[in-house]
Parts: structure tokens; C-alpha cells; sequence
């Protein structure tokens, strides 16, 4: 039987759309994920991937056809053996009218609506050099844009640091009336934010909008391992000595309450201070080398993390490691955190051995040149002078730039980091 | 063998020593050829002397009524030898500093008269004879402008002045005649009667200082006329007769003519940008009516050949080149992110008493160009900081674009609005609109105060008028 191609709804909130151009003329054999056509919505032009394989038997919708509704059948795709006296009687149908929008009597709003789309539909025009994070435009841009019912995420800012100014939603006013009533100039190739297009058969779903940190996190996490040659160890450490110490400290002292995680971050920063190669950036002109360790640790937040950040913590002892960690988390998860908290450091550390992971490999954060992942501690069987035995184990995984830091260096980084866990009495020096 | 520079800038005034120093920041071999004094006009015979003759005049003034502050004094007099003498160290003082900064950022400096001599190269000569040949990839032309003298009223320098004889007044002239209410004039008219001379302003448009806000004219009108200024708008002088120690001055004003005696007259009636004796001719440069013609890069029509400063469009003012300065040399450097000069955000201030500073459109202007405007006024009888100064004299005016909050011009008119106008600039630079500014805390008690007030008027929102 042969199938309808329907227009399709590509974003959440397109209730029509526009044929621009038709790739495939009737006969045309149709793969599975050829292009079709190109729509056009009031956000942008995209390319229309077939679904279905078969042979294009007819063009119901003309190239150029506005105003078709979401769903409306545009062309019906023969099946293998099918031909075209199967397709019936199929007549083109009527598009709705065009919305007059630059004729519409400029009476009663003072200012012309803002479309409700931009806050949850994702900004599909190309070259606006925003990445969907802050848009920094000046105060008269912003409310030139509200007034004139622009998306100032569809603009490019012509400023200092690509600001958006008055005179870039002038040019966005000349070049056309708001976006809802021009077709963009220039149709990108394949929108890289492609909005998410669901296909028949899809489950139920529901979409969650994404807040700046989510972005934050997809960009800089998707550059680093796009851009950053990782490359990973591991290595066990056994912290019985560890935990007893502890143990000793936390009931000997009252209001210490000492986490592995504060032992973690001390014989981190006491390593990159015995390896400093260790401690490293990569920048185009130089790799960093950095004189003191300044150790990031992810917190885990509702919908994303952040890497508050203790300064200096090869030079801070246990106790103020761990005041620090409980104060930085706290406010961290309280969203108080300042810029200066967050945004640095020269070493990052990653635990999650409270959910009894027992090992895995983190993604760096550049510029960092490292991360070093850290598991659960558990018991597990070691060998100790040729005999079996029973230890607690925490295997910790170590990420590193290999720009900046080659395999020897991470080696030695986390041999000295092994040294100090093992025997943490080392850490007193 | 010529010396090879990077850049060559011809002047050394404000623009030109300011692009030379941009230019040393970026790295570029950079000399400053400069005919007599470093600094320029601005700096030895305009900006920075006439404010230290107008400080004297403003003391001078508020000694003659010491009793508002329950002060009192005796034998008030002045030396004129001594006020020149002031003026006249402190611009020695600065330009000995610009010569300070030349030496600091290894900018060579050749004395003489820099002229274009085929491509990239210039011939400096003192006094007729050739003192260097400089070859440079780029050039800079910052020759500035003069005194512009009409036809009939010749400057003789003894009894008929420009602004340079004003400024070194051998003795006080007892009455004096200002031709031209701009900021030149009108500076000089303020300062002669603060010291004491009898001061007739004629202009030929309508109103004083012409380039600011009709309001402003007006007001500034009211507060001269008060102090004892005789001014004739929409008025000609035909002629002037010299006599021995004085002149006779025809003054035509709406087909009636008068005439006046005087002392001294002051001609300040524009300038001529300095475009001879650089070399252009056979270039191409171009010049119209004596200001060369650059594009928003200051390129003239001569490949590598710039021009800054007062040499080319207005407004003529020492900012203005400063900032063209460093955009030409900065494009030239292919230094990111350079935007041309923005006309709109270029502050003006005369430093007459009382004061006067604006920036932006006037709201003729805003109207003509068809913005529904906003206007906001507020006086300065109604600020505390000004009527503890016992400057109870003056007012601030803002001009909104009603449809979109832009600010579009700021007029101000009283004690210190000077120092008071960058923030308005900035707030413009920046686009705020009213919004952001009504929610500035300025702090209390300032002039400033007044800057938050007129904004609130244009809303129908301020607060203490």
C-alpha cells in the first residue's frame, strides 16, 4: 500500500510548515535517510529525511507551498511493486492562507506580541554565534528585540565580544520583518542544534528544556572529548591504614568528622606537588605548568554537577581540606556559589564511590590536564607475600591530556598519590 | 638612506602623539614629527591653558562674594603678568610630560615640518632647511587646524586677537568684543568678564553656542546677560576701524547697524584645518573646504595615508582625535574587535560660568528625526550638593526615545557639569536604557543626584522637583 510522506512537526511547537524545495522528483528511488525535501518552519529551513524506503510516486505539495499543516500529507511514496495507479485519487489540498503579518493593523497592543517559542524551542538559526548559553546584549537591544518580537538568539551581536547592539536589530528589522514573517536568506546546511524530531512510533515523551548549566556541561564536556587526547590509568590503593587513621582522628577530635574524599584531595595536592608535570594545561603556545594545586571536586547538583574548586590544597591540612569541602558543597548545592569558586583550578577530582562504583574513567575538564576518577573502597582479595588476603580497595582512575601530560608523568602522579593513601602517615610531611 | 619606520604621524598633538603611543603599544617603530611644541594647540594654546586662566576667573569670582560664605577679604586684585604666567608654566609642565611619554614608549620625535615626498616617504625640514627623510609603511597625517579669519576682520594680534593672543593678554583690556558664541568665544567672554572687562558677544545665528540644546542656549543667554555680558544674536560685524589703542567695530544686526568701541577683539569664528605645507597636492588626498576627507578608517584617498584629528570632519575637538588616533592605528594594526568612531557618543563641554556639557542629540535634533521623544529637566535650585555650593544655577536635561527608553541626548548647564557628562556617555556607549539608569544609585549629596533626577522627570517620576 503505498505510504504518505507527512509534513513533519520539526519542533516542538511548529504547527506548519513550508515545502522550499523538493530533492527527489517523482520516481526517484528513496532510501531510508535520503533527503526529500527541504522544510521550512518560521525558525529555519531543514532537511527532510525519509523514513521509509520505496520510490517517490507523487508530489501532492509544490515546491514553495506555504502553510501546510503538520501532518497534511505532502507526497505518497510507492512501495516495491506498488506503481501509480495505486495511489488513488489524491488531490492538493488547499494551504492555509499565509498569516498577513506585516499587513495586520498596528491597533490595539501597544507592542507586537514576543512569540512564546523561544523559551523551550531551541534557536535552529545558523551563524548567530550564540551556543545557546547567556546572550549578552545591550539593555536597548534586548527591549528593541521584545518590542519587535525578536529572538535574540537568531542574531549576531556586532559589539565588544560579539555584544548585540541597537544597531544589529536595526539591521535584523531591515533585513525583513520579524523572523515569524521572513524566510531566512540563507539556508543552512543541516542546522547543528537540530531539534528534536520525534518519528510514528515513538514512545511518549516529555522534554525538559535546558538550563544554562546543562549547556555549559554538553559544550565544554563535548569540546574536551572532541578536541583533548585522553588517555587513562588506574590504579588500586588499599586504605585500611587510611580508614583507621580516620577513624582515630575523627573520634579523638571533637567536631572532626574526616572523609576519605578530604584524604583524596590532601594526597592529590601533595602528589602534583612531588610530580609537578603532573599539574599541567596545554595552550596553543605553551604547555602551563602550574605552581600550585589548585584541586576542583564535582558535586553533584540536580541536573548537572559543579567543581567548586580548594586553592592550594598541597598546602592546607586535613582539617581545613575538610571544612572547606563541607562549606564549598553546601553552598554549592545551594546554588551560592561565587564565579571565583567555581571557575579555575588546576586539577579535578571526580568521587563516586558512595554509589559502590568501583571504578571509572572521567572526562577532563579543560584546560585541565587531568582527573583523577575515584571508586568505592571495598574489600577485595589481595595478594600480600604470596599469600591471599583481605584488603579495602579504592581503585582510582586517572584521565590525562596526553598534550600535556604523557604516560609516564600520570604514572608517576599516581604512584606517589598510591604512596600517600597507602601509608597516609606520609601525609604529615 | 631614509630612516625606515613602521609609522610616521605628522603632529604632535592630541591625536597624533595619542596614535603614536598606540602605535608603540602594538609594536610598530613609531616617530612623531612635530613642527613646534608636543602636545599641539590643545595642549600649549587651547584646552589645558584656557582652564588654567578659567580657574582663576572662577576664584577670582567667588572672592567677590566671599560674604555668601561668611568669608571676607580686603584688597582683592589680581596680576595679570602672574595669571599668564600660570597658564603658561602649567602647559610647559604638560608638554614636557607628553615628551616624557614619547621617550617612555621609544617614540622618536623629529622637530620640523613633516611633508609627504612620494610614496612612503617624508622630508622634515626646520626653518627651510631639510632636517630628516623618513620612510614609513603608513602615515599618519595629525596637522590640526588654526583660526579662521573672515574677510574684512584680519587678526593683527595687537589690538584684533585669536584665541592665542587671548590667552597672554599683556595687560586686561577694559572692554572687548567676542566674535563667535562657541566654545572658544564664549570661553574667553566668561573668563575677560570674571576679570573684571566690560564683554559683548556677537553671533550670527540665533543663539549662543549653537550646537547645544535650544534650552541651553537660552539659559546660558540668561546667566551671561546677568553677569553683565552684552550679547547680539543673529548679528554681523562689518567692519572693524583700528584705532590707536582701540577699536571701532560695526555691528549689523537685522538691517540696523551700530557701532561700538572697544579695547580688544577676540575673533573666534571656527578654524581652518592646516592643509597646507604637508604635501598633498599630486596625492590623493582629498580636501574640501580646507578639512581632508578620510572614510570611517581615517584612510584618505591615498593608499597608507591617514588623517586624524581636527585636520578632517568635526567636531573639533581634542577626544575626538585622541580616539581617531587610536582606531586608525589600531585598524591599521589589524588589532579584533576595532569599530569606527561613534559621532553619536562624542561629549562636548565649554568651560564658561556657568558650565556646559552635552552629548547626543539635541531635542530638535531627536524630533527632526522623528523620535517621540521624552524629555526630562531638572535645576539645579533643587539638589542639595548645588545649593551647599552656592551653585544654585543650572540645569540637566535628558532626551529619551519614548518607544524604546534609548537615551538619546544629555544637556547640562552649571557648576562642574563637565566632570558630570561621562556618565551619561557611558550610559549611552553602553545602551542603557532609562530603565537601567533609574535604578543607578548615585550617591547623596552630589551633583550627580541630578543626573538620576532628570531621568525620572522624562517618566514623570522625579522625585524632588
Amino acid at each position: 500500500m503505498p505510504i504518505q510522506i507527512l509534513m513533519p512537526a520539526l519542533s516542538p511547537t511548529m504547527t506548519e510548515g513550508a515545502v522550499a524545495r523538493w530533492l527527489k522528483k517523482e520516481g526517484d528511488e528513496i532510501h531510508s535517510g535520503d533527503v526529500i525535501a527541504e522544510i521550512e518552519t518560521d525558525k529555519a529551513t531543514m532537511e527532510y529525511e525519509a523514513v521509509d524506503e520505496g520510490r517517490l510516486g507523487k508530489i501532492i505539495v509544490p515546491e514553495g507551498t506555504q502553510g501546510i499543516k503538520v501532518n497534511q500529507p505532502i507526497a505518497v511514496l510507492l512501495e516495491e511493486g506498488e506503481d501509480a495507479s495505486a495511489i488513488g485519487d489524491v488531490s492538493v489540498p488547499k494551504p492555509t492562507e499565509p498569516k498577513p503579518v506585516e499587513a495586520k493593523p498596528a491597533a490595539p497592543q501597544p507592542t507586537p506580541p514576543v512569540p512564546e517559542t523561544p523559551k523551550t524551542a531551541p534557536p535552529p538559526q545558523t551563524g548567530n554565534g550564540h551556543d545557546g548559553s547567556r546572550i549578552f546584549a545591550s539593555p536597548l537591544a534586548r527591549r528593541m528585540a521584545a518590542q519587535a518580537g525578536l529572538d535574540l538568539a537568531t542574531i549576531k551581536g556586532s559589539g565588544p565580544q560579539s555584544r548585540i547592539v541597537k544597531a544589529d536589530i536595526d539591521a535584523a528589522l531591515l533585513r525583513g520583518a520579524p523572523p515569524s514573517a521572513r524566510a531566512p536568506a540563507i539556508r543552512p546546511p543541516r542546522p547543528a542544534p537540530a531539534p528534536f524530531a520525534p518519528v510514528t512510533g515513538d514512545p511518549p515523551f516529555s522534554q525538559k528544556p535546558h538550563s544554562q548549566m546543562r549547556r555549559v556541561i554538553a559544550r565544554r564536556l563535548a569540546a574536551s572529548k572532541q578536541t583533548v587526547p585522553h588517555f587513562y590509568m588506574t590504579v588500586d590503593c588499599e586504605i585500611d591504614e587510611l580508614l583507621r587513621i580516620r577513624k582515630m582522628l575523627n573520634d579523638g577530635t571533637e567536631g572532626l568528622n574526616l572523609s576519605v574524599n578530604d584524604f583524596v584531595i590532601r594526597a592529590a595536592g601533595l602528589a602534583l606537588r612531588q610530580v609537578p608535570a603532573a599539574n599541567a594545561s596545554w595552550s596553543d603556545d605553551a604547555i602551563i605548568l602550574w605552581e600550585r594545586a589548585d584541586i576542583a571536586m564535582a558535586v553533584a547538583l540536580d541536573g548537572g554537577l559543579i567543581t567548586p574548586i580548594i586553592r592550594g590544597a598541597d598546602l592546607k591540612g586535613l582539617q581545613q581540606i575538610a571544612a572547606e569541602t563541607k562549606d564549598l558543597a553546601a553552598r554549592a548545592r545551594a546554588g551560592r556559589l561565587k564565579l571565583e569558586e567555581f571557575q579555575g583550578g588546576t586539577f579535578s577530582i571526580s568521587n563516586l564511590g558512595m554509589y559502590g562504583i568501583r571504578e571509572f574513567a572521567a572526562v577532563i575538564n579543560p584546560p585541565q590536564g587531568c582527573i583523577l576518577a575515584v571508586g568505592a573502597g571495598a574489600p577485595r582479595p589481595v595478594v600480600k607475600d604470596g599469600a591471599l588476603a583481605v584488603a579495602t580497595v579504592m581503585s582510582c582512575t586517572l584521565s590525562c591530556d596526553h598534550r600535556a601530560v604523557d604516560g609516564a608523568v600520570g604514572a608517576r602522579f599516581l604512584q606517589a598519590f598510591k604512596q600517600l593513601i597507602d601509608e597516609p602517615a606520609r601525609m604529615l610531611l | 638612506m631614509a630612516d625606515a619606520y613602521d609609522l610616521v604621524v605628522i603632529g604632535g598633538g592630541p591625536g597624533g602623539y595619542v596614535a603614536a603611543i598606540r602605535a608603540a603599544q602594538l609594536g610598530m617603530k613609531t616617530v612623531v614629527v612635530e613642527r613646534e611644541h608636543l602636545g599641539g594647540i590643545c595642549l600649549n594654546w587651547g584646552c589645558i591653558p584656557t582652564k588654567a586662566l578659567l580657574r582663576t576667573s572662577e576664584i577670582y569670582h567667588l572672592m567677590h562674594r566671599l560674604g555668601d560664605f561668611g568669608l571676607s577679604a580686603e584688597n582683592i586684585r589680581f596680576d595679570p603678568a602672574k595669571v599668564v604666567a600660570r597658564s603658561r608654566a602649567l602647559a610647559k609642565q604638560l608638554s614636557n610630560g607628553v615628551g616624557f611619554l614619547m621617550r617612555k614608549h621609544k617614540i622618536t620625535v623629529v622637530v620640523g615640518e613633516g611633508k609627504l615626498a612620494g610614496k612612503g616617504r617624508i622630508a622634515v625640514a626646520k626653518d627651510g632647511k631639510p632636517v630628516a627623510d623618513l620612510e614609513a609603511k603608513h602615515i599618519i597625517l595629525a596637522t590640526g587646524a588654526r583660526a579662521r579669519s573672515l574677510p574684512g576682520l584680519d587678526p593683527d594680534g595687537k589690538l584684533v586677537w585669536t584665541y592665542k593672543e587671548a590667552m597672554v593678554p599683556p595687560a586686561m583690556p577694559k572692554s572687548l568684543l567676542v566674535v563667535g558664541s562657541g566654545a572658544i568665544g564664549i570661553e574667553f567672554a566668561s573668563f575677560y568678564r570674571d576679570m573684571g572687562a566690560e564683554v559683548t558677544v556677537v553671533e550670527v545665528l540665533d543663539r549662543v553656542l549653537p550646537v547645544e540644546d535650544e534650552e541651553i542656549s537660552i539659559f546660558a543667554r540668561k546667566a551671561f546677560e546677568k553677569q553683565g555680558i552684552k550679547i547680539h544674536t543673529g548679528a554681523t560685524v562689518k567692519a572693524l576701524k583700528k584705532g590707536k589703542d582701540s577699536v571701532a567695530a560695526q555691528i549689523e544686526a537685522g538691517g540696523k547697524a551700530s557701532e561700538i568701541t572697544v579695547d580688544r577683539v577676540i575673533l573666534a569664528v571656527g578654524i581652518v584645518g592646516n592643509v597646507e605645507g604637508v604635501g598633498l597636492e599630486g596625492t590623493g588626498v582629498k580636501v574640501e573646504r580646507t578639512h581632508v576627507v578620510a572614510d570611517e578608517w581615517l584612510r584618505t584617498g591615498e593608499a597608507g595615508v591617514y588623517a586624524i584629528g581636527d585636520l578632517v570632519g568635526p567636531p573639533w575637538l581634542a577626544h575626538k582625535a585622541m580616539h581617531e588616533g587610536v582606531i586608525c592605528v589600531e585598524h591599521i594594526a589589524g588589532v579584533n574587535g576595532v569599530d569606527p568612531l561613534d559621532l553619536r557618543n562624542i561629549p562636548g563641554c565649554t568651560y564658561c560660568r556657568p558650565q556646559v556639557a552635552s552629548v547626543g542629540l539635541t531635542e530638535k535634533a531627536a524630533r527632526d528625526q522623528g523620535y517621540e521623544v521624552k524629555i526630562g529637566h531638572f535645576p539645579f535650585i533643587a539638589n542639595g550638593k548645588a545649593i551647599a555650593m552656592g551653585e544654585p544655577e543650572g540645569m540637566v536635561k535628558t532626551v529619551f526615545d519614548g518607544k524604546t527608553g534609548e537615551l538619546l541626548g544629555a544637556h547640562m548647564i552649571g557648576a562642574e557639569v563637565t566632570e558630570l557628562i561621562q556618565g551619561y556617555t557611558i550610559a549611552k556607549t553602553l545602551e542603557t536604557t532609562e530603565s537601567e539608569l533609574m535604578r543607578t544609585i548615585f550617591p547623596h549629596p552630589t551633583l550627580s543626584e541630578m543626573m538620576h533626577e532628570s531621568v525620572l522627570d522624562a517618566y514623570g517620576r522625579a522625585l524632588h522637583f
